[in-house]
């Protein structure tokens, strides 16, 4: 029985990983561009859902909205200030870009919020339900629930929608699309305000569940790196089988080799695909 | 200028004799080999790796290793440890340089983070308590020194050797072959430049030297742990230390050093304990900005600056 619990406590963990992957892999997609400061979105927006219930009482609807709305707005501030200029510039600038606003966000949030973890008060959905023996925490459960059907959604507002289509317009062949009459720089706002707002509900769902720090995001950015090499470059679909596949190793792994060597099987299957099939596993050769 | 520099390199210690202004001398040396010692790839040939550490972890845990094994003396383990992060770089050189730009980059912050959460874990290296070298020196050759003086010389030469090596590379056929890999790779393979063969020659440079820096860190601290050898943050100052003064320039890294160094010890010591964090604020503040405004560095600005001075001075 104890497998079975470790099992269902890592598919839930990856649907996490699955909805803020996703959001890295549609920028990816977009524009060849990986944002190395992807975890520190997932860290903040953990940080928006705590103000909201600490200072403004809300409840976890409330906060979700609130996180994906905060980031949403500095994905698309973040693309119009910073990327929308670096991605015409060399690849070291392209690589930096990221890499200071990862390291800005970072130290910010120790600055502000101390090294110290933090974990959200009891809300709506605390509490442990018993299914067939299996004890599953309520906040796990409707937050990996919630991750599936939001990263779900993102893949139909993609492969199904007017907007959709333009976004994948964009990212077939920018300049084809500008004939078409679309406005690249519109759809690659948009994008990495999706982008942005996806990792932000993850953190807000995942502070339901988990207790956090200002240094969880240098963790996640990496299993968002693990997940889209796992799922292919710009697959959403693929970073949402390979997001639960991540959550699922690591929980195994953890049971079997003990806590520690849970990074080191994921990185290392991460440095293994990026060598053997970079393409990733459901990615186009 | 180039002589002013020097001079003012070789009496810096003699200028500003303080323990504190020693300290930042010191720690100045080793950003600026390091990151000459990331430049050769990262900058010369384009490849980002941000996983240097790797390199420099080496050659900071093996000469302490063999320290606390065998009692070797520190000195004599750093040719062990500049030959591990060689072969390390032959043997990820291969399968890493399949990937270019960003792929490239993930893979070396993977590659790194794998070995320090490796190395927390092993205990005959100290797992997460890490090395310690010789406490009090049993003879010279253990150069383990009260004072900062020694190690400041010590550092000075070498830093002006691996300058000297990366000047002579830069007139070399070699130093052609690198500056059009990172123009473009496909066009320099067409030209017949080997690519492949090239990308890993450099990497391997760039790994010995810095082992080297990581050898000369440890044997100055007498003490290594994972995150000091191995943490991502030792890669991300080699880059951002080169790109602030310029990347693929030879005296881009010397210049952001020289800047960037200051800039932390003062922060440092304004804020105390929690003057590391905002360290890090400011660093990744100017990198977003050098990345926005001015990606080639410093010394490309001045190179664009100074025509206007000079036109302004004769006339």
């Amino acid at each position: 029985m104890v497998v079975v619990q470790v099992i269902v406590g890592g598919l839930l963990l990856g649907a996490i990983y699955a909805l803020f992957s996703s959001g890295l892999t549609l920028i990816w997609g977009m524009m060849n561009f990986i944002n190395f400061a992807h975890g520190e979105f997932v860290m903040l927006g953990m940080y928006v859902a705590l103000f909201v219930v600490m200072w403004l009482g809300g409840g976890p609807l409330a906060f979700g909205v609130a996180a994906a709305f905060a980031l949403a707005v500095l994905g698309v501030a973040i693309y119009l200030a910073l990327i929308r200029e670096v991605i015409r510039g060399p690849m070291l600038a392209q690589i930096l870009s990221t890499f200071g606003l990862a390291l800005l966000l970072r130290y910010t949030a120790f600055f502000v919020f101390s090294a110290n973890f933090v974990s959200l008060p009891p809300t709506a959905l605390s509490g442990t339900l018993n299914i067939a023996g299996v004890y599953v925490p309520v906040a796990q459960l409707v937050a990996g629930a919630a991750a599936i059907v939001l990263t779900m959604s993102l893949h139909m507002l993609l492969a199904h929608t007017d907007v959709g289509s333009r976004l994948l317009a964009v990212a077939e062949d920018r300049a084809a699309a500008m004939l078409m009459g679309i406005r690249p720089d519109r759809m690659q706002a948009l994008a990495w305000g999706l982008s942005a707002a996806a990792a932000g509900i993850a953190g807000a769902l995942m502070a339901t569940a988990y207790p956090w720090s200002p240094s969880v995001g240098e963790t996640f950015g990496l299993i968002a790196f693990v997940v889209v090499a796992l799922g292919g470059f710009g697959s959403v679909l693929g970073s949402l089988y390979a997001g639960l596949i991540v959550g699922l190793i690591q929980a195994v792994s953890a049971f079997w080799l003990g806590a520690i060597y849970k990074d080191i099987v994921v990185y290392g299957l991460f440095v293994a695909l990026l060598w053997l099939r970079p393409q990733g596993l459901m990615g186009k050769a | 200028m180039l002589l002013l520099l020097a001079a003012v390199l070789l009496f810096y210690p003699i200028m500003l004799p303080g323990a504190f202004y020693r300290d930042i001398g010191v720690t100045f040396l080793l950003a600026a080999i390091s990151a000459s010692a990331w430049n050769i790839v990262g900058g010369y040939a384009g490849q980002v790796s941000v996983g240097h550490s790797m390199f420099f972890g080496l050659g900071a845990y093996t000469p302490l290793v063999l320290y606390s094994l065998y009692g070797w003396p520190p000195l004599a383990g750093v040719p062990f440890g500049i030959a591990l992060s060689i072969t390390l770089a032959l043997v990820i050189g291969t399968p890493t340089f399949r990937l270019t730009g960003h792929y490239f980059s993930m893979a070396t912050i993977a590659v790194a983070e794998l070995i320090r959460i490796f190395t927390g874990t092993w205990d005959l290296v100290g797992a997460a308590i890490g090395v310690q070298g010789p406490a009090t020196a049993r003879g010279w050759w253990d150069l383990t020194f009260r004072g900062e003086l020694p190690y400041y010389y010590i550092f000075l030469a070498v830093l002006a050797f691996v300058l000297a090596v990366t000047a002579v590379i830069e007139r070399r056929r070699f130093g052609f072959y690198l500056r059009a890999i990172k123009a473009s790779e496909r066009a320099a393979r067409s030209l017949g430049v080997p690519v492949r063969r090239t990308k890993i020659q450099a990497l391997a440079l760039s790994a010995a030297f810095t082992s080297l820096a990581g050898s000369l860190y440890a044997i100055k601290t007498g003490f290594v742990d994972p995150d000091s050898g191995f943490g991502i943050l030792i890669s991300v100052q080699m880059v951002i230390v080169a790109a602030l003064g310029g990347a693929g320039t030879l005296f881009g890294p010397l210049i952001g050093a020289l800047i960037l160094i200051p800039l932390q010890s003062a922060t440092n010591s304004w804020f105390g304990g929690g003057g590391s964090g905002l360290t890090y604020i400011l660093y990744g503040g100017i990198i977003v900005l050098i990345a926005r405004f001015e990606p080639g560095g410093l010394f490309e600005l001045w190179q664009r600056l100074t025509p206007h001075f000079r036109r302004r001075a004769h006339a």
